[in-house]
């Protein structure tokens, strides 16, 4: 089982999520973050004030994969959050030991 | 048998003739024999009649007059809650949102208490110079006749809730500076104590009966219409002195403390605007020509400025932000205040005009190069605004629009009487001598008592919390 953290471009969050149920993905953790790589911020001017915003708003999504559908899901979400430019975002994958279904207490990739 | 015909025809005849002189009789009764006898025509009949109806006219006037000042009331307090509630709220931290809103309900509830006790009195009882005195302490005497002295058309009660409202706003408008850092018991003491040494003696000075800056035979006869002088240079200064006494925020200037919600800051400030009507509308204390030309003064103002801060912004940043147009719409606001039911359209245009430039100045110049914490720009919007107004009152001024020195005499500048920007002057200074020295006495002593400026750790948690006990977004619920 394969943990897959995916940081992408907000405006490409509809069009990912779409893309995954469409092979076969239902479940998903989404949260809004903050963050930056390379990509530079802008400058926000308030009565006179300067402030330089340099976090920017991302959609980081989480899903525990079987390992069989990491090549699926990697590859669908290259595809749709690619726009080209700076700041299109990361993906991370990492091992996981173990998966639980809490409702009836399922273990391994059936938890999935 | 011919006779018989003959008189059936007379018999006709007589009868037929009959009707018309009948008819004429009927008549009668209203043409010249009736008009004398019916008639009240004797002339202390006509007398009677043109008293009751001279009465009924007043009445008709002085019921339009207390309409439009009970709705001028209404749109006063509405600037204080939501209006200056919001806008200020908008502004500061997110933790932070409610205890500046409460501090202004504060005021709607403190201060209209002390008004109806002992407030109104001394602002607007007697005939001293300084201040009042306390013949309506209580409210006694105030009631449904009219208060000559002041407002000869309305309930001596509408006039005083009227002034009440401006008693409210007032010192509300302080806290923009003291934003973020004062402590909910050092306010209440401090508003307490400033309503009574700063605002009660300015507002009688200005507008009270024998009042020595009294436009109405004052010693220095000072124009203002609505408060240029008693509510936004009163305010503004002791705002700058409570900036300085307090100091700084913690992390100002480096750390960046961005407006929370700009939305609630507009909406509070077209609120403002539209209260603002009745603000200065309503300080013609009469739904007459003097009111729709303050309306009108007051609107105008109020663009010009949004342009003149937008446009001055624009040339500056290359951007026109909404928190620079709305912020020039007040600076317009406050400037015209004291003109408004002084100086024409276009004169009004060209004083909110040069509020809007010079209070963008004032707030994004002048504040950097002097460094001081005013943290909602209270001394440069109200302050600098009311000072700007003030004194273009006394050169805009016209007898045309409100012969307030008798019929026919000069007013201001533009007819003349250049002299009267003088007189404007020695009212300003006043007011920024009354403000300044009253507001460091009561700093010192509010310090003393209940403290005046939130710990370190009150700050940091921020006021909501550590005030109230509440959060303004509780976003997990």
């Amino acid at each position: 089982m394969m943990k897959l953290e995916a940081i992408i471009q907000p405006s490409r969050f509809e069009s990912v999520k779409d893309a995954l149920r469409e092979v076969g993905i239902e479940g998903m953790t989404v949260t809004e973050v903050r963050g930056h790589g390379r990509q530079k911020g802008h400058t926000e001017v308030y009565r006179g004030r300067e402030y330089t915003v340099d976090l920017l708003p991302k959609i980081k999504l989480e899903m525990v994969l079987p390992d069989k559908l990491v090549t699926t899901v990697v590859d669908t979400i290259l595809k749709t959050a690619k726009t080209g430019k700076i700041g299109d975002g990361k993906i991370f994958i990492s091992r996981v030991e173990e998966a639980i279904r809490i409702r009836n207490e399922e273990r391994g990739e059936s938890a999935l | 048998m011919k006779r018989a015909v003959l008189c059936c025809w007379f018999a006709i005849g007589l009868f037929l003739l009959a009707l018309p002189l009948s008819a004429q009789q009927a008549p009668a009764a209203g043409s010249p024999a009736s008009a004398s006898a019916a008639a009240p025509q004797t002339s202390k009949e006509m007398s009677d009649k043109l008293a009751q109806l001279e009465q009924r006219v007043a009445a008709a006037q002085a019921a339009g007059d207390n309409a439009w000042m009970l709705t001028s009331a209404a749109l006063v307090l509405m600037m204080t809650g939501p209006g200056l509630a919001l806008f200020y709220s908008g502004l500061v931290r997110r933790k932070n949102t409610l205890a500046i809103m409460m501090q202004s309900f504060a005021m709607m509830g403190l201060i209209s208490v002390l008004w109806a006790l002992v407030g109104y009195s001394l602002t607007f009882g007697g005939d001293g110079p300084i201040i009042g005195n306390f013949s309506h302490a209580f409210l006694r005497g105030v009631g449904m006749d009219p208060n000559v002295d002041y407002a000869g058309t309305i309930p001596h009660l509408t006039f005083m809730i009227y002034q009440m409202m401006f008693a409210v706003i007032t010192p509300a408008l302080i806290t923009g500076a003291t934003a973020e850092r004062m402590k909910f018991s050092g306010t209440v003491l401090f508003m307490t104590l400033w309503f009574f040494m700063v605002y009660a003696p300015l507002a009688h000075m200005v507008w009270g009966k024998g009042g020595f800056l009294n436009a109405a035979g004052g010693r220095f006869p000072c124009l203002d219409f609505a408060g240029g002088t008693v509510v936004h240079i009163s305010s503004g200064v002791s705002a700058l002195v409570c900036a300085l006494y307090m100091g700084k925020r913690i992390g100002f200037p480096k750390q960046p403390m961005p407006p929370h919600s700009l939305v609630l800051s507009f909406i509070g400030a077209c609120l403002l605007w539209v209260g603002w009507f009745g603000f200065n509308a309503g300080s013609a204390l009469a739904a007459n020509g003097l009111a729709a030309s303050a309306f009108v003064a007051t609107h105008l103002g109020a663009a010009a400025a949004a342009i003149g801060w937008s446009v001055a912004e624009w040339f500056k940043n290359g951007k026109a932000s909404a928190l620079g147009a709305i912020s020039g719409a007040v600076a317009g606001l406050v400037a015209i205040t004291p003109a408004a039911g002084f100086v024409r359209p276009m004169p009004a245009m060209v004083i909110g005009l040069a509020a809007g430039v010079l209070c963008y100045f004032m707030v994004t110049r002048v504040k950097a190069l002097f460094g001081y914490d005013d943290a909602l720009d209270a001394f440069g919007v109200h302050g600098a605004g009311g000072t700007i107004g003030a004194l273009l009152t006394g050169v805009f001024a016209q007898q045309i629009v409100n012969p307030i020195f008798g019929p026919n005499n000069p007013v201001g500048g533009r007819d003349g009487h250049w002299a009267q920007v003088g007189n404007q002057v020695v009212g300003v200074v006043i007011a920024w001598g009354v403000a300044l020295v009253g507001t460091i006495v009561i700093l010192k002593v509010t310090d003393v008592v209940t403290g005046f400026r939130a710990n370190e750790e009150q700050e940091t948690q921020g006021l909501d919390i550590s005030q109230h006990g509440e959060e303004a977004y509780y976003l997990e619920s």
